[in-house]
């Protein structure tokens, strides 16, 4: 719960009930989100803001030498970097935008790029942890999205009429407005951006605990089971999670698509002309 | 024999619940797109953009679902 909120404080995690052989396996919870400092004395900085640091720089570095030194026939370095950048050009800012899309290009690539990288830490054998999973970073993310949306609206349309143009869709009747209206706002202003935050940072945080279930679950089953059973059963679960650990490539990224898309969707209905 | 004991939080089975509309819609929204695109290959491009965004706000029901399985995990 805290990890939701980030304000209220940590809730006694009940005891899990005591197994049968002596030791208790403590099962990952909330709890194995909350990470010490990296350096004692700096609370601040945990791994999560040096995955994020080092996801900015990686970003900036691969961004930076896609862009120098384009040839006509490309290498393959180049090409990666064409098909990383058409990819979200065409399949998501063209897409969804319209023949407007050249003016965002630029963020929608960055917030794909630094979304991708900090999802993927979550499989990278040395950090194991998506950056996502902590709440915050999701909601950083999405509370810059609701600024521009909304400030792009409101830049084009000037702030009455963007508010009519997001919270009144045309054509609705006179007598249905006092329903239509809050449930447009509510829909458009309030929960677009609670949705997209709390999208990233579940999947991120359900994913991360899964794994995180069966790779202990496994270890405790191998090293402290006891019977043959149960230490079939954990290498079973450690077998599975590898398992887990390809779903988890795929919704990453797909976590990374989504977030961009959905962005980049909702600054088209800000900038549409009519509903 | 112990009689069998749960001790644990009501708000994670009201999650399970919650996620049976989403996982519903979701596979009603896939079912389409296969459909879609048995019917009409060539349509599968614009199909699947599409489908990515009703499944993200399909979606959004089963994770507002496990925020507030935690929220009220407490309770």
């Amino acid at each position: 719960m805290s990890r939701l909120w980030g304000l209220a404080p940590m809730e006694a995690e009940p005891e899990p009930a005591g197994g049968a052989e002596g030791e208790t396996f403590e099962a990952p919870g909330v709890s194995s989100f909350d990470l010490p400092p990296i350096f004692p004395g700096v609370p601040w900085f945990d791994k999560y803001i040096l995955q994020a640091i080092v996801a900015v720089i990686l970003v900036l570095i691969f961004w930076l030498v896609m862009a120098n030194k384009n040839k006509m026939v490309p290498s393959k370095g180049q090409f990666i970097g064409e098909t990383a950048y058409f990819f979200v050009r065409n399949s998501i800012a063209r897409d969804t935008l319209g023949h407007d899309f050249k003016r965002f290009l630029p963020f929608l690539i960055a917030l794909f790029s630094f979304i991708l990288v900090n999802n993927l830490w979550g499989i990278f054998p040395f950090t194991l942890l998506p950056t996502a999973s902590h709440a915050g970073w999701a909601y950083g993310m999405a509370a810059m999205v609701w600024f521009l949306y909304n400030g792009v609206g409101i830049a084009k349309h000037g702030f009455f009429g963007y508010l009519k143009n997001t919270t009144l869709p045309s054509g609705v009747p006179v007598f249905m407005w006092p329903l239509i209206i809050p449930l447009e706002f509510f829909s458009n202003i309030v929960v677009r951006p609670v949705t997209l935050a709390l999208r990233l940072f579940a999947n991120m945080f359900a994913g991360h605990l899964l794994v995180l279930v069966f790779v202990l679950g496994g270890e405790f089953l191998i090293f402290h089971g006891g019977s043959i059973v149960n230490v079939t059963a954990g290498v079973v679960a450690w077998i599975f999670s590898m398992a887990i650990f390809a779903l988890e490539i795929f919704v990453q990224s797909l976590q990374a698509f989504i977030f961009t898309v959905l962005t980049a969707v909702y600054l088209s209905s800000a900038l549409a002309e009519e509903h | 024999m112990l009689p069998l004991e749960l001790t644990g939080s009501l708000g994670i089975v009201g999650y399970g619940l919650g996620a049976i509309g989403p996982g519903i819609g979701v596979g009603l929204i896939f079912a389409s797109v296969i459909q879609g695109t048995a019917r009409q290959p060539e349509a599968r491009g614009a199909m699947m953009g599409t489908a990515w965004i009703g499944f993200a706000v399909t979606e959004a029901l089963a994770i507002i679902g496990i925020a507030l399985a935690f929220v009220f995990g407490g309770l």
